[in-house]
Formats: C-alpha cells, structure tokens, sequence
C-alpha cells in the first residue's frame, strides 16, 4: 500500500516536470516524426519493411530506455544531491520501498511513452501490429524496463554527483544506441563489429526481440526456442542475456549505492 | 527518565575526530540544545542519535533503543530537521506534508499541522516559492507530522532572519509545551538561552560546558565590571584600596571583582566629596554569549595538537 501510494506520489513529481516530460515521452515520439519524414516511408532495402514498420518498435524501445535508464538514474540522482535521499531514510519508510516505488514509477512513465510511439506509428504511418506476438513483445518490455532501471541505478550507485550521472548514461546510451538497431538498421555495407559489439550489451538484445515482433520476415509467436536458420521468432535467449544483465547490476547497485551526495 | 543516554561517545573521519568520549543525558519532556561553532561535532552527535551514522565507539539509546540496529523502530517515534533543507520543490505545502505522514502509523491532522507551523494561509503554493524561513517551518512541520516523542533539529534557524528565527522559536517553545522531547544544535547562545532547559557548549568534539542556563550563569559569570569616564591618570585622592584593582582602555576606568557593591559604596563617596564626575559610571555583568565566546576561544586557539 505504501509502496503504490509512494509510486504514485513519484508519477506526480514527474508530471510536475516539463523538460523531464519532453525528453521522456514526446522525444521518441518526435524522432519518429523526423525520421519517417526524412527516410520516407517506403521500404527498407534488403529488408522486408518499410520505415516506419522499423522505427516504431525501436523507438518505443529507446523510449522505456529514456525513462527506466536515463530519467530514473539522473532524477535519483538528483534527488540524492538536493538531500531528498537523506531525509527520506529518516521516516519509517523501508529503503527498499522508497527504491521500488521509483521504479514502479518510471515504468509507468516508460509504457505510456512505448504506447504513444506504438499508436502513433499504427494510426499515422499504417506500421502493422502482430496481435499473436503482443503478448512476448510485452513480456520483452517489461524485462527491458526491469533490467534498464536495474542498470540506472547501478549508474547512480557507481557515480556520485547528478553531473556526472547525466554525463556517465548519456555517454553510455547514445553511442550504444547506434550500434543497437535503434537509429540505424545494419544493412549489407555494415562491418560484421557492429552487431557483434551491440550484442555484447543488453540494449540490441531489447531493440530487436521487440522489433521482430512487429517483422513478417519472422515466424512464430516468439515464445519458441530459437532454430538454426533463424526465421523463427524466439524472445528467449534475449530475456535471458537481459535478465542477467539486470540481476548483475542489481547487485552491484545493492553493494554501492549512497543515500547522501557525500561521504564526510 | 530519560529519552537520550550517550556514555563515551567517540566518532573519528578520516583520522580526524569528530567526537571524542562525549556523554550526556536528555530527560524526557526538556529542550536540550548542543551549542557549539561550526566543525565543534554537533552534527555528527545527532546524525548518530538519529542513526545516520555508526558510532566507532560508545553506548547510546534513544527512548531506550539502539539508533544502529532498532532504527526502524526508533524512526517511527522521532521526527527530524536536518541541517540542510530538502524538499521537492515541486510541490505545494499541503502536498509535502501529505507525502509524509502517511508514512506514520498515526500521522497528526494535516490541517492542524499547517496551523502549528503558520503555513496554512500558503498551504497550495509550491515550495520552490518560499522564503528560508517558511521552507524551514514547512520542514519543522514534516519533524513533527507523525506525533513524535521526540524531535531533532539541528540548528533550525541558521541563516533566517531575525523575524524568521523568532517565529521558530514560538513554533519550538508550543511543541515543547505540548510534551515534545527537542534535541536542539545552534550557533547562538540567545537561542539558546531562549528555548532550552539544558544545554552543552561542545567545542572541538567535546562538551565544555554543561548544565541549565541559569546554573551555568551562576557558575561562570561570577565577575561584575564596573566602567567610568577616566584618564589614564586619577586625582590622589582616589581611594587607596581601589587603585591596584583599577585598568584604564579607551578613556574608560574598568574594575572587574566578584561583588561590586563595596566599590560603589567607595565611587560614589568619593565623587560626592570632591565633586568627580562619576555620572558615566555603569556595572555589567558577563553574560553566558562572553563565555561561550571565551570558552570557544580558549579551546581554538589552543597549538594544533590533537587534532589534525
């Protein structure tokens, strides 16, 4: 009960906050405006889809990431900075419900954004929705959700002031971005390092067991094991490379984190 | 009996002690304040009475329990203000109280809450809007939402002004009224003087000087001075057995001792019968803000020795 009450209170601090608000929800929204008009919305080369059909997923994903990894680690951050952290551990609150409860919220914060992009690719650039596959494409969000948080807060656990928290998940983000499937697909002229890189960390595996959902080119309802060829539609070892990620920064941020901005 | 029992408090950071061998006892239902300059350890002491920080050695209870491993319990039944302010300026006041009491099992009335505090006239602007002061109640207010036994504030008027720091004080003296334990730190001896009904003066982690005000005036302040218009150089017939005792400054006599009243009787006989004039004559006492500042002194400008 606390902790829905605390989430909500934490929805409310958000939407008190304009510049949060637009970089969380109508940015993604805005990049595929931009993007779809720039590209036009015709078919991709060497790939069955058009460009809309491709950025709305990735970009619904850049979104949760936005507000589970971005927002989540700079506003605690931040909160950490102005003592909000410190006067919060002196009521009976639990930590670990003060922690949940921003969780909870940012989430909420993510599916609104990821439902916004999704419905606005569906309504205005006819993207195609595989209603079989919405039930993996969910189970993959909330396991992206899940382990970008568990990643935020192990950036504030690792990174002391709101500066260098904005400095370290920016610096993280965008670069792995574009070696991520979410602004730029690899086509044939791409060296083979890119995937390989973007493999290696959890955001490729989020962006495209989410987009494969929305891809004709694959088979299956996502939640088959994977074949050799590739053509099935398999969300499983991309959970699971993102669960790991996430139980492993989980810990690390249980072992570092700080409820002051400095230790004296 | 009492609410707070520290025995042989020590706390050092980094090689510096904050704290050293520090004991003292707050009954229940007293305004106790710490009373000391920046860096003295009054912080440190009440960060570790509230449980923020470990102790590296000592024994402490707070209403009986220990800050380190019963804080969960210890936190529904204090209420705290923090040296620095901190509030999410995005929200209104009735909003921030809300957040906090209902994180309190039996959380006071809001609304009688926002009339304790004088804030209830202003109880829908955000808190990014308010003065120092009114930010400093709003937080007195969250100290004070979940009913507490006992409350912290460590030094809750630093930085106000002086209208600001006397509406504190009022809120400080109905709260104490009203049964509340305070645990109070601050710079200034008038504040101190004002609310509490024990204090410490702690200077470089140690208590210097402890007791009630009154006792305390009674054992430190002991000297009067007596100060008149004078040249370095008075008439032969001033009496005899004042002159050892009489120091010339600035154009003034001075004579400093225990009881005055002998050496006025001396003056005052003496102006009349050669016609001095004594009429700028005044006697002071030392107040307890001449010690404080004395015993601050003393102790800092001790040769660096102990502490790094």
């Amino acid at each position: 009960m606390m902790l829905v009450q605390e989430a909500i209170h934490q929805l409310r601090l958000f939407t008190r906050r304009p510049a949060a608000v637009f970089f969380v929800v109508a940015m993604p929204l805005v990049l595929l405006i931009v993007l779809t008009q720039l590209f036009g919305n015709e078919k991709i080369q060497g790939l069955g889809l058009n460009t809309a059909q491709f950025y709305t997923p990735a970009l619904a994903v850049f979104g949760v990431v936005m507000a589970c990894f971005t927002y989540l680690a700079v506003s605690t951050a931040t909160a950490r900075d102005l003592g909000i952290l410190k006067r919060v551990r002196g009521t009976p609150m639990p930590p670990w419900v003060y922690i949940c409860a921003r969780i909870m919220a940012v989430s909420v914060i993510a599916f609104a954004s990821l439902v916004l992009v999704i419905a606005t690719g569906a309504l205005a650039f006819g993207v195609e929705i595989i209603w079989e596959r919405t039930p993996a494409a969910a189970v993959v969000a909330i396991i992206g959700a899940l382990c970008f948080a568990s990643l935020g807060m192990m950036v504030t656990a690792l990174f002391r002031s709101s500066e260098t928290v904005q400095a370290a998940s920016s610096a993280a983000i965008m670069p792995l971005a574009f070696v991520s499937d979410i602004f730029v697909r690899p086509n044939a002229e791409t060296s083979e390092w890119v995937p390989f890189i973007g493999n290696m960390f959890p955001l490729r595996h989020f962006s495209i067991a989410f987009q494969r959902a929305f891809d004709y080119a694959y088979e299956g309802s996502g939640f088959a094991l994977p074949d050799a060829e590739g053509i099935v539609y398999s969300i499983l070892p991309h959970i699971g490379i993102m669960a790991l990620w996430g139980i492993g920064a989980a810990l690390v941020a249980a072992r570092f984190f700080q409820w002051e901005a400095r230790a004296i | 009996m009492s609410a707070i029992s520290v025995s042989q408090l020590c706390k050092s950071y980094g090689g510096r002690q904050a704290v050293r061998e520090l004991s003292f006892e707050v009954q229940k239902g007293e305004t106790f304040a710490l009373l000391g300059p920046n860096g003295a350890g009054k912080t440190t002491t009440i960060e570790i009475l509230e449980g923020y920080r470990k102790p590296d050695s000592g024994t402490i209870r707070v209403l009986g329990l220990n800050p380190q491993t019963q804080g969960a319990e210890l936190k529904r039944r204090t209420g705290l203000v923090l040296q620095t302010t901190a509030l999410e300026p995005e929200l209104t006041i009735r909003e921030t109280i809300t957040a906090f009491a209902r994180l309190y099992r039996a959380p006071r009335d809001i609304s009688s809450v926002l009339i304790d505090v004088n804030l209830a006239h202003l109880q829908d602007n955000r808190v990014g809007n308010l003065s120092g002061g009114q930010k400093r109640r709003l937080e007195i207010a969250l100290g004070i939402v979940g009913d507490p036994e006992l409350v912290f504030l460590d030094e809750p008027t630093t930085g106000l002004d002086p209208e600001a720091r006397r509406k504190i004080w009022t809120l400080i003296q109905r709260l104490n009224n009203n049964g509340c334990t305070i645990v109070l730190s601050s710079h200034y001896m008038d504040e101190v003087q004002a609310l509490a009904s024990h204090m410490a003066i702690m200077v470089d982690g140690h208590i210097a000087a402890e007791g009630r005000p009154r006792d305390l005036q009674r054992q430190y302040c002991t000297h009067a001075t007596i100060r008149f218009d004078a040249d370095a150089r008075l008439p032969d017939s001033f009496p005899a057995d004042l002159a050892p005792n009489t120091t010339f400054r600035d154009g003034h006599a001075e004579l400093v001792m225990e009881d005055p009243v002998p050496a006025l009787n001396a003056l005052t006989g003496w102006a009349r019968d050669t016609g001095y004039d004594l009429s700028s004559i005044s006697v002071t006492r030392q107040g307890l803000e001449d010690i404080y500042l004395q015993l601050v002194s003393q102790r800092q400008d001790k040769p660096q020795g102990d502490t790094p």
